[in-house]
């Protein structure tokens, strides 16, 4: 099973903070084009991804356990 | 507060983060207090609220006090970062960083707070008079422009 958790306008559109799914060994890519896809989440491409809280990009492959975050531009400051 | 780099939803003491960078090796303090602005382009902010994934800011925070370290040499950075509902005039984020000599104090400040706009996962969201928006980039003009990281800096982290 792996996290995802959501801020800003994207955790607005999904509903809610954080997301658990059944899955392991999928890529970044794959987890935003597949599993992800029910929330058309339009903004989702201009999000950074973090996986364990260290920025990843979209091969990187989420094993079970991993949390992975989507980083809208972020504006803090 | 045990923590040199920080996020927290209560008021920040300006003098909780500029003592942790007391040193006897300083000749400098740089601090920088950055505060909620109330009118933007002409535009009235109401309110702002801070959103922050906690656990990575804070080490991405420390982070930046390790890239000041690295390119100045003998600095010392601490940094708080507010969440939640903040009015007008609220410390929003407040950097502190002592170093030798003060030149290098007034560069690595500055640094830091660019940085913070660049890699730390912190978002903020307008209260206007007419809506809301979470604030995507830094011209704050609109949201969710194309604005990642650069390469190498993923690659960094």
């Amino acid at each position: 099973m792996i996290d995802v958790l959501f801020f800003a306008e994207l955790q607005e559109t999904v509903g809610q903070e954080k997301v658990s799914l059944q899955v392991e060994g999928i890529t970044v890519k794959d987890l935003k084009t597949k599993w992800l896809a029910e929330y058309e989440l339009d903004n989702i491409e201009s999000a950074m991804v973090a996986i364990n809280e260290e920025y990843a990009e979209e091969d990187a492959v989420i094993a079970s356990g991993d949390v992975v975050a989507f980083i809208p531009p972020v504006s803090g400051g | 507060m045990e923590k040199d780099f920080w996020i927290t939803d209560q008021p920040i003491e300006i003098n909780d983060v500029v003592e942790k960078v007391v040193r006897p090796e300083a000749g400098a303090i740089n601090t920088f207090i950055g505060t909620v602005r109330e009118f933007t382009k002409g535009k009235r902010t109401l309110y702002l609220e801070y959103q922050a994934y906690a656990a990575m800011a804070e080490k991405k925070l420390e982070e930046i006090g390790q890239e000041i370290s690295e390119k100045w040499g003998d600095a010392k950075t601490a940094i708080a970062h507010r969440t939640g509902r903040l009015d007008i005039s609220d410390i929003a984020v407040v950097i502190a960083v002592s170093t030798p000599h003060r030149k290098d104090s007034f560069e690595a400040s500055r640094y830091a707070i660019e940085r913070i706009k660049e890699i730390v996962p912190i978002w903020k969201k307008e209260h206007w008079e007419d809506g809301t928006l979470w604030i995507g980039d830094q011209k704050e003009t609109k949201s969710y422009e194309e604005n990642r990281p650069a390469k190498e800096e993923i690659i960094n982290d």
